[in-house]
């Protein structure tokens, strides 16, 4: 690496908190579930980080294995989306009150 | 490279946040999964990068764009007036990456000495990461292959037309 991983870590900070931002504000439901992927992608840049300086393969299993976890969780979410959007017909997430009476 | 790649990340993620039509935030997020790619690369991690490019920008992100087109979205209206939980959320992101970022400039020591760039490429590559795998993790691999299991039972559940 050519650079030290002090500047990964601040660039995944950068990326984890613009995720944040995503999930805070953005009301499309699709949207939302992209911006936790690039949390997840935040998450998985510092572990690789870690891993790679210290000479560990641990840390690149778990990113191995979260990323699975990634695949089923952008499948199981938008299959959720799609029900609500047969049910409701929006994917705004300030109309979506399912539990409210 | 890195201050390349990192630059091109950062905008493509604020593109993501900022794009009003889901397809071009879709559009932007896959540009700054190839952009990870390309740093996962630079830290000699070639397996992890290889399977990012195919998982995350091949699979997923197809997943997010057939989604999108198959619901056929537009983009939503603007809000009028300002809320103050938006104030209250963005002073929370602000805190957040303060600290984040504060963490990363203390500078700590991480215990161990930095391995060198040949030793980096030999963990990172395909061959050790697959004997660990295989290996030491077998039973998490187990378990994992389970998990996509039951996702993919439980999307076409929840997807199906009669469920309400």
């Amino acid at each position: 690496m050519d650079v030290a991983p002090n500047w990964y870590l601040a660039l995944s900070a950068v990326l984890f908190t613009i995720g944040t931002f995503g999930v805070l504000f953005r009301r499309n439901a699709i949207v939302v579930l992209m911006s936790v992927e690039l949390m997840l992608n935040a998450v998985n840049l510092t572990l690789v980080t870690f891993s790679q300086s210290m000479g560990d393969p641990s840390g690149q299993m778990l990113v191995f294995f979260s990323i699975a976890v990634a695949a089923a969780e952008a499948a199981v979410g938008l299959a959720i989306v799609i029900a609500i959007f047969r049910s409701k017909v929006t994917v705004d997430i300030t109309e979506i009150h399912l539990f409210k009476h | 490279m890195f201050f390349l790649l990192a630059t091109v990340a950062v905008a493509a993620a604020l593109g993501m946040l900022i794009a009003r039509n889901p397809v071009s935030s879709a559009l932007w997020l896959v540009l700054n999964l190839f952009c990870i790619a390309g740093l996962y690369l630079t830290l000699n991690a070639s397996f992890i990068g290889v399977i990012q490019i195919l998982v995350y920008a091949g699979a997923i992100m197809v997943l997010f764009l057939f989604v999108i087109m198959l619901l056929n979205l537009s983009a939503l209206p603007e809000l009028e007036e300002i809320e103050w939980a938006s104030i209250g959320g963005f002073a929370v992101g602000l805190v957040l990456l303060s600290q984040l970022l504060y963490m990363v400039a203390l500078q700590f020591e991480l215990g161990v000495d930095p391995v060198g760039a040949e030793a980096a490429a030999e963990v990172g590559s395909a061959a050790s990461l697959g004997e660990i795998l295989f290996t030491r993790y077998a039973l998490h691999l187990q378990v994992a292959g389970v998990l996509l299991l039951a996702a993919t039972v439980g999307a076409v559940l929840l997807a199906q037309r009669r469920f309400q």
